[in-house]
């Protein structure tokens, strides 16, 4: 409940006056409020009043600059999560809604498709079957990547879920829990791609279901897929697990295509922004306007290739290069994902049960593991990335690390067995 | 469907859908076998797979929420002028495929008359990663999709050009948690007074002890006001945060007037040249002005000119500014540098300058 009261009373059969919203209504960019009122205005639609009722509750929040929603508990039969309730707190001194068309306004997070491809069949049918059901309100997508069905009423909740379940979608992650997926456009569309990107993002949550559906973890756990360094799916900053596309071998090169790309761009231009870009000077304009690289010491940061798309490419042995425990600042600060495995192979079906396999683990470590409301990068940062290491069964490796330890206050009597195993396994991978 | 109150319908687990029953036949066609690509025109991709097929992409922007009525336009736009199949990038924006480039410059058209702007590829300004705001978060200190659309105006002819040194990515977060994310410029609510508590509620509302598990610098401790059990701040720790909030609706930390606008910059996901990046703090104190923010609007553009101006081809914001220096940035944009830049947080030592490598 609030203290200052909106003068106004909320008249579902008229549109809300809106003259801060309406501000937003002109300039170039579309117009969301113009959206809100086109459904607000939709008289023959069962949701006009809960658009208007929407409408002046968000005029008074432009008003008096505070949101008026709070949660609550709003589920499916079945599922403990996949809903965001919200119920208004503008009320008037009896308690009654303000807006009570616009009281309760859930979200249904649900599921697309890896890289969010869509046919106009499908769209009309989700349009068509919202408009039943809620606001025809819908959010192409949420940060975490669900198209959020926004404004539902509590006792349609059920049939709407049904519906679109019916359809062949499912629910999102929401709390403590597996979150919905992203994974770039990738294999579909973009030769940079280093794996197959929706293979793996289907493949990984569909194993995962129980643990989106029934929040029982920790916290929230996100996994996401980029095809290549690139990370167009920010997942090294954003989730828990991030995939990255790599290659071990060399990049090819097309030196024909490199001449015609010297010749048109010119020297200069390629010197400054391909060759001295280079991250660790492994690239070289040869006299003939030819390119060499030294493979050896290229870190994969994909510039070179971005710049000569035509010219340049990804080297044909791939995986992923797995990062762990990204995430934005609550509650230790913002943390990166780092790396816990340089490089896996994901082509066969083998190559892809062993990553669902180390996914298995670092879920069961994490939710033994983690306090309530820590996630992985801060679990780790509690226990120590070795013990971490040492807890899901991956050995150290130099790649994991910029540089080594810089302070001396640590015990290494175990160190001749370390010695031992890392020989042992410099034998093995012989 | 069907199913008794005795027996309800249980969900199919069905999970992520399949995307190739929806994916567009040249793309199902060549997975994974593309070749190359270039951008002919902003807004316009072309890719080129190994057996030489050739398919256009158009991007357009659009507002993210959206009505049935927009989303049915759309599909009429992609039934019409493109091939029937489009997909959603991560900043919201949509493509429309087609296979041949004579549908491009039409779709273009369509799509322009229809009032989507066509662009936010290459070195534009892409849509802005936005948060729910004040339509639907519980938590919110501003709003998110009417930050993005008055930002998108004035940004509007950087998004259907490509003339930024490289890509930027702009987000908008309506609390400190920055759901928005990582950014070239993120624009982000800044809480900068205590929660205002309501002793009444605390002890019906909330789980008192995951609340004070949940303050980053232990400032929240059990209390009893009027016999009451309730929490209590001590405000000479509080950061202001706003973390206690979610759990804890009755400590309010949303204010008309000390809930701030702080602008970061300098955030880089792509792992291209350098390592990914974090963005750091240049502004604060913005007022949370609706309905169309002018002050943040008026400071993102200044940075955008300095970064437009002085960037080199291929420098992220956050390159532009590691290549000049911090004093350098301060002084191209006329921002203020603060006691309040210098981290204090934990690891915040590392950000100092321990060299005498000084820029005069």
């Amino acid at each position: 409940m609030i203290s200052e009261k909106p003068q106004r009373k909320a008249m579902a059969e008229k549109v809300p006056a809106t003259p801060m919203l309406d501000q937003l209504e002109s300039g170039p960019w579309p117009s969301f409020v113009s959206g809100l009122k086109r459904l607000a205005n939709a008289h023959d639609k069962p949701y006009a009043g809960m658009m208007k009722g929407l409408l002046g509750q968000l005029e008074y929040s432009y008003e008096t600059k505070r949101g008026f929603w709070k949660g609550g508990t709003i589920g499916v039969i079945g599922y403990g999560g996949g809903i965001i309730p919200r119920f208004t707190e503008l009320r008037d001194e009896q308690g009654k809604p303000l807006f009570p068309e616009a009281a309760e306004f859930h979200t249904l997070r649900v599921m697309p498709a890896p890289g969010m491809h869509y046919t106009t069949d499908v769209l009309r049918k989700i349009c068509d079957a919202w408009e039943k059901h809620g606001s025809g309100l819908i959010a192409f997508h949420g940060q975490s990547g669900d198209f959020m069905l926004q404004g539902c009423a509590s006792g349609s909740v059920q049939p709407c879920f049904d519906e679109f379940n019916e359809m062949g979608f499912d629910l999102g992650g929401a709390g403590p829990a597996v979150r919905t997926s992203m994974s770039c456009v990738g294999h579909a569309r973009c030769e940079h791609s280093c794996y197959d990107e929706a293979r793996a993002h289907k493949q990984i949550i569909n194993a995962f279901l129980d643990d989106m559906h029934r929040p029982a973890l920790p916290y929230k756990f996100k996994f996401k897929f980029s095809g290549c360094p690139n990370d167009c799916m920010n997942a090294i900053q954003r989730a828990d697990m991030a995939m990255i596309g790599i290659w071990r071998d060399s990049i090819r090169v097309d030196q024909d295509e490199v001449v015609k790309f010297v010749r048109s761009n010119g020297r200069q231009n390629v010197i400054d922004n391909v060759v001295t870009r280079c991250p660790t000077r492994s690239v070289s304009l040869n006299d003939d306007d030819t390119i060499t690289i030294d493979n050896r010491n290229c870190v994969r940061c994909m510039h070179c290739i971005n710049a000569m798309t035509k010219a340049l490419r990804t080297g044909t042995d791939r995986g992923v290069t797995i990062l762990l425990g990204g995430k934005r600042t609550l509650k230790i600060g913002d943390l990166f994902g780092t790396v816990i495995v340089p490089f896996m192979k994901l082509e066969t079906d083998e190559d892809f049960a062993k990553f669902q396999e180390l996914c298995q683990r670092i879920i069961e470590f994490f939710a033994e593991n983690a306090l309530e409301h820590e996630r992985t990068g801060e679990m780790i940062e509690r226990i120590g990335f070795a013990n971490f290491l040492a807890g899901i069964g991956l050995e150290v490796d130099p790649r994991m690390v910029l540089h080594p330890r810089t302070n001396p206050y640590v015990r290494t009597d175990g160190w001749d067995d370390e010695v031992k195993k890392w020989k042992e396994r410099q034998e093995a991978s012989r | 469907m069907s199913g008794s109150p005795a027996k309800p319908r249980m969900p199919v687990e069905s999970g992520v859908p399949d995307a190739f029953q929806y994916m567009h036949p040249l793309m199902k066609k060549n997975y994974g076998r593309w070749k190359w690509h270039d951008r002919p025109r902003p807004g316009v991709l072309h890719h080129v797979a190994e057996n030489g097929d050739e398919i256009w992409t158009v991007r357009a922007g659009t507002q993210r929420q959206m009505d049935v009525f927009t989303v049915r336009k759309l599909c009429d736009i992609a039934d019409r002028y493109a091939e029937g199949h489009v997909r959603f990038t991560i900043r919201s924006n949509i493509e429309f495929m087609v296979g041949t480039e004579a549908k491009v410059r039409p779709l273009i058209e369509a799509l322009e008359t229809a009032g989507f702007p066509v662009g936010g590829t290459g070195n534009s300004v892409s849509m802005i990663a936005h948060t729910q705001g004040w339509l639907h978060c519980d938590i919110p200190g501003t709003d998110g999709s009417g930050v993005a659309k008055a930002l998108m105006d004035e940004l509007h002819q950087e998004f259907v050009n490509e003339r930024m040194p490289n890509r930027v990515k702009i987000s908008t977060s309506c609390c400190e948690t920055n759901c928005g994310g990582q950014a070239d410029i993120a624009v982000n609510v800044q809480h900068t007074k205590p929660p205002k508590i309501n002793h009444d509620l605390v002890a019906n509302v909330c789980e008192r002890p995951a609340v004070v598990a949940r303050c980053p610098v232990a400032a929240i401790r059990p209390a009893v006001v009027n016999g009451k059990p309730t929490l209590e701040v001590d405000e000479s720790k509080c950061i202001c945060c706003g973390v206690c909030f979610p759990p804890c609706p009755p400590m309010q930390i949303n204010d008309p007037e000390h809930t701030k606008i702080a602008i970061w910059v300098g955030g880089k996901h792509s792992n291209a040249r350098s390592r990914p990046m974090f963005h750091k703090l240049v502004a604060a104190g913005l007022p949370n002005n609706p309905p169309r923010w002018p002050e943040v609007a008026a400071t993102v553009k200044r940075i955008l000119r300095a970064y437009q101006e002085d960037g080199k081809a291929w420098e992220r914001v956050g390159e532009w500014i590691e290549r000049i220096g911090w004093p350098r940035f301060f002084e191209l944009t006329g921002l203020p540098f603060t006691p309040y830049h210098i981290d204090n947080w934990r690891g915040g030592r590392a950000s100092l300058n321990a060299s005498a490598h000084i820029r005069f």
